[in-house]
C-alpha cells in the first residue's frame, strides 16, 4: 500500500510541469494559425461591418497581445478557473464537463471491447503459434487495423442501421424519449453498439497481436516445457501458464490506449454524431477558441493521467517486482 | 503490505462482462403525435435572429421568431404578410407606416404591440445586428400611433424598395418585455428564444439537438401542423443521408445530403429531392481578383481569365447540374433587378490566349506567362472543386495557379484582412437587394478585416457613383434601372468575375408535406409543414 501511495504522490508532483507544458504549447500551437475567434465568427454569421468586428474583438478581448492573454488565462487556472469559451458563450468548464459522459462512455466501452476480445482472441492465436487458427486471426486483426475507422463506421451504420435497421445510426440515446433508468440505459447501450465496435475492433489487432506475441515467447521459455514434461493438460498449460506470463504487457498497453483514445475520436464522433472530446476539440480548433482547446486538454490530461496512475497501481499489486526499486522514503 | 483481491484472472474476466452490452430488441418508434426530425449542420452559438440575421440560426430561429414579412412566390413583390399584415412608403423616402397583426401573442401570453416592434428596430436591429446596421443606419425613430401602426422615421431618404426587400431577413420582432433594460446581447432569452412563430423553443441539449414544440396560441388559422420539430446535430454529411435512409430524419436541408448522394437517393423508395425553395438565398460562385497585382489591374487579364472559363462544365460537373451559369454581379433569381444585356464572357481559350498575348504577357519557355496564388474558400466542397478546376482552366491559358488550402478563419484572414491572395474563391449570396450585400462586393474603400467585401484594392469612382446614388434613390423604377447600370458597369471592368449561382437541395421523406412552399423555405416558420404518416 505504501508503495502505491509513494508512487501515486510521485506522479502527482511530475505532472504539474507536464500540463504547464500541455496548456503554454497549446496556446501558442493555436496562436500560430492564422485567423482568430472573430474571423471563425465572422463567417458563421455571413460578415459584419468594420464598428461590429472591433467590438467583438474587443469584447473577445483579442485586443489585447498574446502574452497578457496567456498570462491572464493562467491566473485564472491559478484559482481552478477553466474560463470563459468565446465559441460558445458559456464557461468552459460546463462545456467540457457536458461532454464528458459521452466520451467516457464512447472510449471505455471501445477500450474495454478491444482490449477484452483482442487478448481472449490472442490467446487462441497463442495457443499454438503457427497455426491455421493463429494465421487466419493475424491476417483477419491486421485487416481490420489497415482500415481507416471512418469507413468502417460508415459500412456498419449503412448494414446494420440503414438496411437491416437493427440499430440506430446516430445520436447518443433517443432524442426526448422520457425513457428512465433500465429502459434508458438499454437505449444507450443500443446507441453505442456501432461506434464501439468501430472503434474498438480497430484497436483490438493491437491487443491481439501483443498477447500472440508475448505468448509465443512464453512457449520457448523453460517454464513452459517444464510444464509440458509434467503432463499438464494444454489447456492448463495455455490458460494459466503461458497466457498468464503474457498477460502483464497488456496492462501497460491498456494505460496507453485508454489515454489516447480519451483524446477523442474525431472521425467516429462526427459519423455517429456522438457529442465528445473529439469533436469538441475538432470545433475549438476551427472556431479559435483557445482556452476551450486548452480546457479539452487539461481535462483529458488529467484523465490520462489519472488512468495511468491506476494502470501503475495495478501493476504494482499484479506484479511484486514493479516498484521494489522505489527508495524507502 | 495488503494485497488487493484482485488476481490477473479476475481482472481478464472482469473486463470481459464490462462487454456485455445490450440485446437488440425490434426497433420501437413510438413516438406520440407528429414529430418532424431535421438534420442540422451546425450550432450557431447566438441562436437570436434579431441580432444575427444568418442562414443557420434562421435555419432554426425562424420556427420561434416571425418577421414582419416573408418571401413568397405568389405574394405581390416577392412578400406574403406574418407579423405585419400591409407596409408602404411615403413618396420622399422618409417613413414606411407597418400595419401589425392582430390578436398575436407571444409564447409567454404577453400580447405583441407595435412597441414591440420598435424596440426591436431601435434597440436591436439598428444597433446590433449584423445586417440590420446597413438598412437601419438611418433609422431615427419609431412612433407608435396605436398598438397596430409602427411608423419608421428615417433621418435621410431610404429607398422603401430597399427595407421591402430586407423584410423577411431583417426584421425578426423580439418581444419588448424580456429585452427592455437588459444587455441585449447577454439575454437568457437569446438562448432559449421566446418570439410568436408557430413552435415554442423547447430546448437544446448541446452536441446533440434542439427541440421545439407546437405553439398551441399560434395566430395562423389551423397552425402548426406538426407537434414537435427537433433539429437533430449530424456534422457529417455521409450520416445524414444514412439517417433519411432508415427513417431516422425525415428531412435534410442546405445540400446537407451531397451532390454526389442524390442521384442515388432520388431512387430509394419514400425519398424526393426538392431543389426548388432557396430562390431567395442564391448563392454565387464567384473569382475575388486582387486588383494589387500588376497584371490583374490589366482588364485584358482579366478578360481573358474570363474567357478560360467554361460555365457550363462547372455548372454540369461541379454542381451536377444543380446551378446556373452566371452572367453577371446579380443572379437571374432577382428578376426585379436582373439584368441580361451584360457582356458577356464566352468559353473561349483561343480568345483568352490573344488577349494576355496583347496585354504583353507572353508565354516563357516553360508555356507560361506568370504565376498566381489562388484561394478557393473552404466552406464549400464546390467551391474547393472549383479551385481545382480553375487552376487546370488557368494552365490552358499559360497562367500558373499555386492553390493555398486554408481553413475557414484562416482563409478569411488571408483574403479579408492581409490581402494575401492574387484570386479567391467565394461563394456570395445575393440577399434580396443588391445593396444588401452584393455591391459591397466591388465598392472602393472597404476597410481591410470586413468579410465578403470589396478587398481586391478595386476602386472605380463611376461604379461607387452609382451605387452612392442607389442608396439615395426613392422612386423604384429609377433606383432599378441605376441597379441595371450597376450590373453592366461591373460586366464591363471585371472587377470579379461570376461563375455559376446555385440554390441548396432539400431531401425529405415523402411524408413530410409542403416541402419548399416558399422561395426562403428552409428558414421560414414551417407553420404549414405536416407530417403523414
Amino acid at each position: 500500500m505504501r508503495r502505491a501511495f509513494l508512487l501515486l504522490r510521485r506522479r502527482l508532483i511530475t505532472s504539474i510541469p507536464v500540463l504547464l507544458i500541455v496548456v503554454i504549447g497549446t496556446f501558442f500551437l493555436l496562436e500560430a494559425a492564422p485567423g482568430d475567434a472573430v474571423d471563425a465568427y465572422l463567417l458563421s454569421i455571413g460578415g459584419g461591418d468594420p464598428a461590429l468586428v472591433a467590438g467583438l474583438r474587443e469584447s473577445y478581448g483579442l485586443d489585447r497581445s498574446a502574452w497578457a492573454r496567456l498570462a491572464a488565462y493562467l491566473m485564472a487556472l491559478l484559482r481552478l478557473d477553466l474560463g470563459w469559451s468565446v465559441l460558445f458563450g458559456r464557461p468552459i468548464l460546463d462545456v467540457v464537463m457536458e461532454r464528458l459522459p459521452a466520451t467516457l462512455w464512447l472510449m471505455g466501452s471501445a477500450v474495454a471491447l478491444s482490449f477484452s476480445l483482442g487478448s481472449a482472441l490472442g490467446v487462441v492465436s497463442g495457443a499454438r503459434p503457427g497455426s491455421a487458427a493463429d494465421r487466419l486471426l493475424s491476417v483477419g486483426s491486421l485487416t481490420l487495423y489497415a482500415v481507416p475507422s471512418f469507413w468502417l463506421g460508415l459500412v456498419l451504420s449503412v448494414i446494420f442501421g440503414v438496411q437491416l435497421r437493427w440499430l440506430p445510426t446516430a445520436g447518443l440515446e433517443s432524442i426526448a424519449s422520457g425513457k428512465q433508468g433500465f429502459e434508458r440505459a438499454l437505449d444507450i447501450a443500443r446507441h453505442l453498439v456501432l461506434p464501439v465496435a468501430a472503434l474498438g475492433f480497430i484497436y483490438m489487432a493491437l491487443f491481439l497481436r501483443m498477447m500472440r506475441a508475448g505468448m509465443a515467447e512464453a512457449w520457448r521459455q523453460d517454464f513452459a516445457l517444464a510444464a509440458r514434461a509434467r503432463g499438464l493438460a494444454r489447456r492448463r498449460i495455455v490458460l494459466r501458464h503461458v497466457a498468464r506470463n503474457a498477460l502483464l504487457p497488456l496492462v501497460t498497453m491498456l494505460g496507453l490506449q485508454a489515454a489516447s483514445m480519451l483524446g477523442g475520436s474525431v472521425v467516429i464522433e462526427s459519423v455517429f454524431a456522438i457529442p465528445g472530446f473529439g469533436r469538441l476539440a475538432q470545433e475549438a480548433v476551427a472556431g479559435r477558441d483557445a482556452a476551450l482547446l486548452i480546457g479539452i486538454i487539461l481535462v483529458s490530461a488529467v484523465l490520462v493521467i489519472a488512468v495511468n496512475l491506476v494502470v501503475d497501481v495495478v501493476y504494482a499489486v499484479l506484479d511484486p517486482r514493479v516498484g521494489a526499486s522505489e527508495p524507502a522514503t | 503490505m495488503t494485497r488487493f483481491p484482485l488476481s490477473r484472472r479476475r481482472l481478464l474476466t472482469s473486463t470481459a462482462l464490462l462487454l456485455a452490452s445490450a440485446g437488440l430488441p425490434a426497433r420501437a418508434l413510438a413516438q406520440d403525435g407528429k414529430r418532424l426530425v431535421v438534420a442540422a449542420d451546425s450550432e450557431p452559438k447566438n441562436l437570436n435572429p434579431a441580432i444575427v440575421a444568418s442562414n443557420g440560426v434562421f435555419f432554426i430561429a425562424s420556427k420561434v421568431i416571425e418577421p414582419l414579412a416573408e418571401a413568397s412566390f405568389a405574394g405581390p413583390d416577392g412578400l406574403e404578410p406574418r407579423l405585419a399584415t400591409a407596409w408602404e412608403g411615403s413618396a420622399d423616402g422618409r417613413s414606411v407606416t407597418f400595419t401589425l397583426r392582430e390578436g398575436v401573442t407571444w409564447h409567454d401570453r404577453k400580447p405583441f404591440t407595435s412597441a414591440d416592434v420598435a424596440f426591436s428596430a431601435l434597440e436591436v436591429w439598428k444597433k446590433l445586428q449584423n445586417l440590420g446596421r446597413l438598412v437601419f443606419a438611418n433609422l431615427e425613430a419609431v412612433e407608435t400611433p396605436d398598438e397596430r401602426t409602427a411608423v419608421f422615421k428615417f433621418s435621410v431618404p431610404t429607398p422603401f424598395q430597399l427595407i421591402r426587400n430586407a423584410l423577411p431577413v431583417v426584421t425578426s420582432v423580439l418581444p419588448r418585455h424580456l429585452y427592455e433594460g437588459t444587455d441585449i446581447e447577454a439575454n437568457p432569452a437569446n438562448a432559449s428564444l421566446v418570439g410568436t412563430g408557430p413552435f415554442k423553443f423547447a430546448e437544446h441539449k448541446p452536441g446533440e439537438y434542439y427541440r421545439l414544440e407546437k405553439n398551441q396560441d399560434y395566430w395562423g388559422e389551423g397552425q402548426p401542423k406538426l407537434d414537435e420539430i427537433v433539429f437533430r446535430v449530424l456534422p457529417d454529411r455521409a450520416a445524414a443521408a444514412g439517417a433519411l435512409e432508415a427513417d431516422e430524419i425525415q428531412l435534410a436541408a442546405f445540400s446537407q445530403v451531397p451532390l454526389a448522394d442524390l442521384e442515388r437517393i432520388s431512387k430509394v423508395e419514400g425519398i424526393e429531392v426538392y431543389s426548388k425553395g432557396y430562390e431567395a438565398l442564391t448563392y454565387q460562385l464567384v473569382v475575388e481578383i486582387n486588383h494589387r497585382r500588376k497584371e490583374l489591374a490589366d482588364l485584358k487579364v482579366r478578360q481573358a481569365i474570363a474567357h478560360a472559363i467554361d460555365r457550363d462544365f462547372v455548372v454540369k460537373t461541379i454542381f451536377l447540374g444543380y446551378a446556373v451559369p452566371s452572367t453577371g454581379i446579380v443572379p437571374k433569381n432577382a428578376p426585379e433587378f436582373y439584368e441580361a444585356g451584360v457582356t458577356t464572357y464566352a468559353f473561349d481559350p483561343a480568345r483568352a490566349n490573344a488577349l494576355l498575348d496583347e496585354a504583353g504577357y507572353k508565354r516563357a519557355g516553360n508555356g507560361t506567362r506568370f504565376s498566381l496564388k489562388l484561394l478557393p474558400a473552404p466552406y464549400f466542397s464546390e467551391t474547393r472543386q472549383f479551385g481545382d478546376y480553375l487552376r487546370q482552366a488557368l494552365a490552358a491559358i499559360g497562367i500558373d495557379a499555386e492553390i493555398v488550402n486554408n481553413d475557414a478563419a484562416a482563409h478569411q484572414k488571408a483574403v479579408y484582412t492581409d490581402h494575401d491572395f492574387d484570386l479567391a474563391v467565394a461563394p456570395p449570396v445575393f440577399r434580396g437587394d443588391p445593396a444588401i450585400s452584393t455591391t459591397i462586393l466591388v465598392k472602393g474603400g472597404v476597410p481591410a478585416g470586413v468579410p465578403f467585401s470589396n478587398q481586391g484594392g478595386y476602386a472605380n469612382p463611376a461604379i461607387d457613383e452609382i451605387i452612392e446614388k442607389a442608396n439615395k434613390t426613392v422612386d423604384v423604377a429609377a433606383r432599378t434601372d441605376l441597379f441595371r447600370q450597376f450590373q453592366k458597369l461591373v460586366a464591363e471592368d471585371l472587377p470579379l468575375i461570376n461563375v455559376a449561382e446555385w440554390g441548396f437541395i432539400t431531401v425529405a421523406r415523402t411524408s413530410v408535406k409542403n416541402v419548399s412552399s416558399n422561395p426562403r423555405w428552409a428558414v421560414s416558420n414551417w407553420a404549414d409543414t405536416d407530417l403523414e404518416s
